[in-house]
């Protein structure tokens, strides 16, 4: 059972959608799991071959107990009989599942069969491998009331994971803040003349290019970006964004998105769209709740102008950006109206100075000003 | 399309863009971003939605207009859809 970040300790497994004896490749989801931040899809680091499983839907275990057996293929001691042992056991799987591999199951048919504590890997999808809802109801006319309920998206569950990530922060890590007013409007100058020439499927939020910048402006403030374990910091060499997002009714996640610094507006606009979609279908991936090297929180408009943003270890900062506005602002001595964005920086104390991040909201400042060139 | 039909357009994408609110009641005369916690992506992709789902060409500057659900059927209603 993989940790899917520092707050969780145990997960419930709800469905493999790979079978002992398949094929797997690096990438592939072998199964999801069930944690206080919804259902997550484990993906698999290297190519192999699924040997067995050792857990079952509705198990729930703790973080670091062996819920399957992979095989590389490269360890040379590569237990035959053991592999000879997994054929039968596949065999009787599949004799009892026989239609779970290579369906696809609607994040609402999902929902349903949590709440009403179904195990949805035994529901007969329609003729094109398909579970949907009507497909969970007619498997529930039939099966009646489960025996026993698994858990479901709980949003108490996720206030505790919280709470308990932002209290180790707390506890652990010495935060300090530094934080400036930018002068964004030739960022939304540039971003309207973009968005004019766009399709309506294309156009970009203003948290395209600000991530974008932010992201390059962090690689030339290495002690911003990585993450402390073990009493050491390791910096990183992309940036890979946690992108902080509010779930409706309360609760907050923050996947990340990888190398943010070396994708373009469209691709880093994709990702986003992406990503936002399956957190609200609750369907994230293993990869990432982890992998974040440090953390954008942007607050977005008709909200409210500045926050202090509390870090998520083992990151080593966050940076908040407040809602963008229209304030008196004094430039080449005459008082102007300009569109103003309040942003902060939460450093880490064992890692870094407030001048690491004053002289980052000052490169930003250059770059935001120019962001036809970022 | 008549009101009814433009309704359940707009609903139709509204539960599209949001899965988690799939079968919600929706008041016609409050806007998304108050009844549903809508944030700029969650609007942008219900944008995105009803251009696709409508055909209709909406300006940037048309965002304002399609507010509420009974502000979307009388957007598209004007653009005699």
């Amino acid at each position: 059972m993989p940790s899917l970040g520092a707050d969780m300790d145990e997960g419930t497994l709800v469905e493999w959608l790979k079978q002992p004896g398949d094929r797997i490749h690096k990438g592939d989801i072998l199964a999801v799991v069930e944690t206080q931040k919804g259902a997550i899809e484990i993906e698999v680091f290297s190519d192999g071959v699924f040997r067995d499983c050792l857990a079952s839907p509705g198990d729930r275990v703790p973080v670091g107990e062996v819920i399957a057996i992979l095989d590389s293929g490269k360890a040379s001691a590569a237990p035959t009989g053991k592999a000879a042992l997994a054929v039968p056991v596949a065999d009787a799987k599949a004799l009892q599942e026989p239609l779970a591999r290579g369906r696809k199951v609607t994040p609402a048919a999902r929902r349903l069969a949590q709440e009403s504590g179904m195990d949805i890997s035994r529901v007969v999808p329609d003729g094109t491998g398909v579970v949907g809802l009507q497909q969970v109801r007619a498997h529930a006319a039939i099966t009646g009331p489960p025996a026993v309920p698994t858990g479901r998206i709980d949003l108490k569950e996720m206030r505790k994971a919280i709470a308990a990530a932002m209290a180790r922060s707390k506890r652990e890590i010495p935060h300090y803040y530094v934080s400036s007013d930018i002068d964004v409007t030739a960022l939304m100058d540039w971003l309207a003349e973009e968005n004019a020439a766009r399709s309506v499927a294309d156009r970009l939020l203003y948290a395209v290019p600000l991530f974008c910048i932010l992201a390059r402006t962090l690689l030339e403030t290495s002690e911003l970006n990585g993450q402390y374990e073990a009493g050491e910091f390791s910096p990183s060499q992309s940036v890979h964004a946690g992108i902080a997002i509010a779930m409706r009714g309360g609760g907050l996640i923050a996947p990340a998105i990888r190398d943010v610094a070396g994708k373009g507006l469209d691709e880093l606009r994709v990702s986003l769209t992406d990503l936002v979609g399956r957190v609200r279908s609750g369907r994230l991936r293993s990869s990432e709740l982890s992998g974040a090297t440090v953390t954008f929180s942007n607050l977005g408009e008709r909200t409210a102008d500045t926050l202090m943003p509390i870090i998520y270890p083992p990151q080593v900062a966050i940076i908040g950006c407040g809602q963008i506005a229209p304030r008196p602002w004094v430039k080449d001595g005459e008082v102007h109206i300009r569109q103003i964005m309040s942003i902060t920086v939460a450093g880490d104390h064992r890692v870094s100075d407030g001048r690491s991040a004053a002289r980052f909201l000052s490169r930003l400042e250059k770059r935001l000003a120019k962001p036809e060139v970022s | 399309m008549n009101d009814l039909e433009l309704s359940d357009l707009v609903k139709r994408v509204l539960f599209d863009v949001a899965p988690d609110l799939e079968g919600e009641p929706v008041d016609p005369k409050i806007p998304f971003r108050e009844q549903f916690e809508f944030d700029s992506m969650d609007f942008l992709n219900f944008i995105i939605g009803l251009h696709q789902a409508s055909g209709a060409q909406i300006p940037e500057a048309d965002y304002p207009q399609l507010a509420s659900l009974d502000d979307c059927v009388s957007y598209l209603k004007a653009r005699h859809l």
